[in-house]
């Protein structure tokens, strides 16, 4: 058989997939951005006499060296954490938090405004175990105010939607609702279930 | 039959190369695109924790970043206990003071209350080293931090 010669492929519209691909690749990439739990620290004041503040109010948490819980003087798993830390901050033991569906034990918090969760851990705790245990006690929070942005969300005009929605929603700058409202809206929430967890620094 | 035969030329015919370079562009741009910019050589282990309570860390605010974590295999004369990286270098805990000063003097005044400074730490890095840095952040008045984490699961953090 006579051998032919391998016909010309037509490259002109090789640019053209190149870019179609390009720019397929640029929209759907995303570059990935830091994210993590914010906090802030208490600033050094030497002489301020420390608040008094009633022992029911305080939900102590405390990760030992060896990584185990001990949340109000009992042992603990991780991941009943979260539920714990709710029902405490949910309690309303004085009956003045109108939205809270706590068991209204008089041996937990009064309500969500002077509830405080107290973080202590041991110089040998590991870092992974810590930031579990303030993942956990931050998703207790965020429980709530999701609620509680269900609750109240409709009568303000942002119905079905929690509370880290909104939050996205006001960061959005592509949105062009009424962001005073929701911004209002997200600073009432916050007020009313804040997030009181002081880290204990030894 | 002759008109079936065609005109041999012995060798094969060369193979069109004018589309390379429309490749090596894309290959060019996917990565100019997707890759992060690395803001210092690690010197240390530094695989984060995971957490799914995160916020963005937000970059229209200045951050300033600390790295914590055991050094790694090349750096081993350093030790196997954690260690703090500033910058491109291991550090003590008495430059993390020095540390913040120097950022903040590069930042522009009105910009320096929304200083954030994330904790990039190991999670096999203990509490010990990451309180005292903190501690030190206190006296220097840096008070927004952002322990920075990987999404994902938190208890599997725990093992």
């Amino acid at each position: 058989m006579a051998k032919r010669a391998a016909p010309e492929v037509n490259a002109g519209s090789m640019a053209d997939i190149a870019f179609l691909l390009l720019i397929f690749f640029l929209v759907t990439t995303t570059i990935e951005k830091d994210s993590g739990i914010n906090r802030k620290l208490p600033p050094m004041e030497d002489n301020t006499e420390p608040p008094i503040i009633k022992q029911k109010n305080i939900f102590t948490v405390l990760v030992n060296k060896q990584d185990r819980l001990l949340v109000e003087d009992e042992p603990m798993e991780i991941k009943d954490l979260r539920k714990a830390a709710r029902e405490f901050l949910d309690n309303n033991g004085d009956g003045t938090c109108s939205f809270c569906k706590g068991a209204r034990d008089p041996k937990s918090s009064d309500n969500p405004d002077k509830a405080i969760i107290s973080l202590k851990n041991d110089r040998e705790t590991s870092y992974a175990a810590y930031i579990s245990v303030q993942n956990e006690l931050v998703a207790a929070y965020n429980e709530l105010r999701n609620r509680r942005a269900l609750e109240i969300g409709a009568s303000r005009g942002f119905p079905n939607m929690n509370f880290q929605e909104m939050q996205e929603l006001h960061k959005d700058v592509r949105w062009s609702g009424n962001k005073t409202k929701l911004k209002d809206l997200i600073d009432q929430i916050k007020t009313e279930i804040p997030q009181k967890l002081s880290e204990v620094v030894e | 039959m002759s008109k079936f035969k065609k005109k041999k030329d012995g060798g094969l015919a060369p193979i069109n190369t004018a589309s390379l370079p429309d490749i090596v562009f894309m290959l060019l741009f996917f990565f100019m695109v997707a890759t992060v910019m690395r803001e210092d050589t690690l010197k240390i282990k530094n695989s984060l924790p995971v957490a799914d309570q995160v916020e963005k860390l937000d970059k229209k605010n200045p951050v300033s970043y600390i790295y914590m974590g055991k050094p790694s295999e090349n750096y081993k004369k350093y030790g196997t206990e954690a260690r703090i990286q500033l910058n491109d270098d291991f550090a003590s805990v008495s430059d993390v003071a020095a540390f913040i000063a120097a950022e903040r003097a590069a930042l522009r005044e009105e910009l320096i209350p929304f200083l954030t400074v994330s904790l990039k730490v190991d999670r096999d890095a203990n509490m010990g080293i990451v309180g005292d840095v903190k501690q030190e952040l206190r006296k220097v008045n840096a008070l927004k931090i952002n322990y920075t984490t990987g999404v994902g699961d938190a208890l599997t953090n725990m093992r």
